[in-house]
């Protein structure tokens, strides 16, 4: 592979770059170094304010790792970075050793492999619990393609069995906009497998669940290690602990401290973060 | 098999029934029987039915990208309009030396103006094919140029209705001027022929409300063939949610563009049907006001169901030609009104009242 970034007249496919602004990456991914996250010297300001002051994260690939920190620690936004909604001042995000993410746009990234749960379970209310995942399903997303698009009988078991695991197979039919709360969150938490993404970010998912639907939520991300690379972004302290193995505490923009449950929460700066002066 | 087709949507079918039966016996008793029996449609209803059914696909294209994309366009008339001038150019073309000036080649308004010879965006009109493909293809292109350069800005919501309002505007003020080669102000009219056959004769007439007819039942069916596709639900999701979408991996800006251009070009269809029916095509098609009434036919049948966008159009369209029958200074305040009143007490517009009916007797 040549590399044309010193000359970008030259390089035909450089050129007419205002054109084609967020090219897909053809690249593949390459983990080879164990890392599938690669975040450095990340910095994002709003108005002033730095909602991300130098942040440098790594995630390792197929582990589960917690993100916990007070309120407005950028928990959120470090989710913005990754998944292209928001462009960082300064640093680099890639995906594997190859793909830069800041080089693509929110479709580029999600067809690149990493997906997104939403703090607020976002749904698609007037589709049913099916149509919600057939959308979400790894395919072609070209707009000619999906108009001639039909389901194969393999493409249905799949969705069949992502509702067994989602635990809602009698609701298939129905809109999503009439489920629970807690099934709206599991029907996200679906949509996210159903994309078999390589990393998946996910914002709060037991908020709003009751005790027996969060125990079922552990035990589904738990089981999803080693096959893909997750990052949970929770508040409910004894979810986290009850499946984290490796946690990142973030404060005011970078990251504070990472370990075990254990020694993170026995780090004085830690307490003193959560706790006050 | 069409009403195969349709199965499990009793209302759909209905629509389809009613237009079909328009389409055949209206023109049919027009030839058939002669006026003072009771089965006899005069050439002005005819014509005025024909009018109707132009509306009312007019209304289905908008309901497409309002209904089913939110994507709300208050300059679909526009596209209507620009299909019609390309109709009327081919029926200018048609007139050749009848004029009144008798030019074989330039239409009057171009002898008029003392233009020597036809401008090169004229040339090729003379043909039909030609002029049926710019129907579609100058609707099309335009809706590509501006939904390219808006959907991929992420122009949205009342924004993107603004912008699209100032279009039809900049349009109409374009085709006001004579230098353009549209006819000005007074726009293309005087037709006598189309493919050789005289527009005025009741055949001729006949036959151009079944072709409308024609042309709303293939829209209406692939319209609602497309929401019912995988395209058509990642376009619902869209307008429900559109950030989402993107985060699927779904480029929403190129199914927007797509929805945009195919209903630019249905428009284009209806404003090519319309402009041989009424014999005249001029600027004040491109008026902001047109297209605003377009919304309120959608808004009172109900949008997101694509026949209350055909249910619409024909009852307000019936409504105006009433009321500017016996008021005609009041039409606009009633327009106005009944906007508001469907605003307010049935958001869902006809359709909307008419299913909770149903359900409620269920």
């Amino acid at each position: 592979m040549i590399n044309n970034a010193k000359e970008p007249v030259l390089n035909r496919y450089q050129s007419f770059s205002f054109m084609n602004r967020t090219p897909v990456s053809d690249k593949k991914l390459d983990v080879s170094h164990k890392t599938v996250l690669y975040m450095e010297d990340v910095s994002v300001s709003f108005d002033g304010f730095k909602a991300l002051n130098n942040l440098s994260l790594y995630i390792d690939d197929g582990e589960l790792r917690c993100l916990i920190g007070p309120n407005g620690a950028g928990k959120t936004t470090l989710m913005d970075v990754i998944t292209g909604k928001t462009r960082p001042d300064s640093g680099s995000v890639y995906f594997g050793q190859s793909i830069d993410l800041l080089q693509m746009d929110e479709p580029a990234i999600a067809q690149a492999g990493i997906c997104r749960k939403f703090q607020k379970p976002s749904v698609f209310e007037n589709l049913t619990v099916f149509e919600n995942l057939e959308l979400s399903m790894k395919a072609h997303k070209g707009a000619w393609i999906t108009l001639f698009a039909t389901l194969t009988g393999e493409q249905r078991d799949r969705i069949d069995e992502v509702l067994e695991i989602i635990g809602i197979t009698s609701l298939r039919g129905q809109l999503a906009g009439i489920l629970s709360h807690g099934q709206k969150q599991w029907l996200e938490i679906g949509m996210l497998l159903i994309q078999e993404p390589r990393v998946m970010l996910v914002d709060e998912p037991v908020a709003g669940m009751t005790h027996q639907e969060i125990d079922r939520t552990a035990e589904l991300l738990l089981s999803l290690q080693g096959k893909h690379s997750v990052v949970v972004v929770e508040h409910d302290m004894e979810f986290v602990r009850s499946i984290a193995k490796k946690v990142t505490v973030l404060h005011e923009g970078s990251v504070l401290t990472e370990g075990t449950m254990d020694e993170v929460q026995n780090d004085p700066r830690v307490i003193q973060v959560y706790l006050g002066e | 098999m069409l009403l195969k087709f349709l199965e499990n949507d009793k209302e759909s079918q209905w629509v389809l029934i009613a237009l079909l039966a328009v389409t055949l016996i209206i023109p049919v008793c027009n030839l058939i029987f002669s006026a003072g029996s009771v089965f006899y449609f005069s050439a002005y209803t005819v014509s005025l039915i024909g009018k109707y059914l132009t509306f009312a696909l007019l209304a289905l294209s908008l309901d497409l990208v309002w209904g089913y994309c939110g994507i709300l366009v208050l300059g679909q008339g526009a596209f209507f309009a620009l299909g019609g001038y390309a109709m009327g150019m081919y029926l200018m073309r048609q007139i050749g030396d009848r004029g009144v000036y008798g030019d074989p080649l330039l239409p009057d308004f171009m002898v008029f103006l003392d233009w020597k010879e036809l401008p090169w965006f004229w040339s090729g009109f003379d043909v039909f094919p030609f002029a049926m493909l710019m129907v579609f293809v100058v609707p099309g292109a335009l809706a590509f140029v501006f939904g390219w350069l808006t959907f991929r800005s992420r122009v949205t919501g009342v924004y993107l209705s603004i912008i699209s309002q100032a279009m039809t505007y900049a349009l109409l003020l374009a085709f006001f001027r004579n230098e353009m080669g549209f006819g000005g102000n007074n726009g293309l009219t005087d037709f006598k022929d189309i493919l050789g056959f005289n527009l005025q004769s009741d055949v001729v007439r006949a036959i151009l409300l079944m072709c409308t007819g024609m042309a709303l039942i293939t829209g209406f069916l692939v319209s609602r063939w497309i929401v019912r596709t995988r395209l058509g639900r990642v376009v619902t999701a869209i307008r429900d949610q559109e950030s989402r979408v993107r985060f699927l991996g779904y480029r929403v800006e190129m199914y927007k563009l797509w929805v945009f251009v195919f209903s630019a070009m249905l428009a284009g269809l209806a404003g090519a049907l319309y402009v041989p029916q009424v014999g005249i095509i001029n600027p004040s098609e491109f008026s902001p006001l047109i297209s605003l009434e377009i919304v309120v036919w959608v808004a009172v049948g109900g949008r997101g169901s694509l026949y209350g966008a055909i249910i619409g159009a024909i009852i307000v369209n019936y409504g105006k030609t009433v009321m500017t029958g016996l008021f005609p200074e009041v039409w606009l305040f009633t327009l106005g009104a009944v906007f508001i009143l469907v605003t307010i007490f049935m958001p869902d517009g006809l359709v909307g009242l008419w299913k909770r009916k149903t359900q409620e007797n269920v």
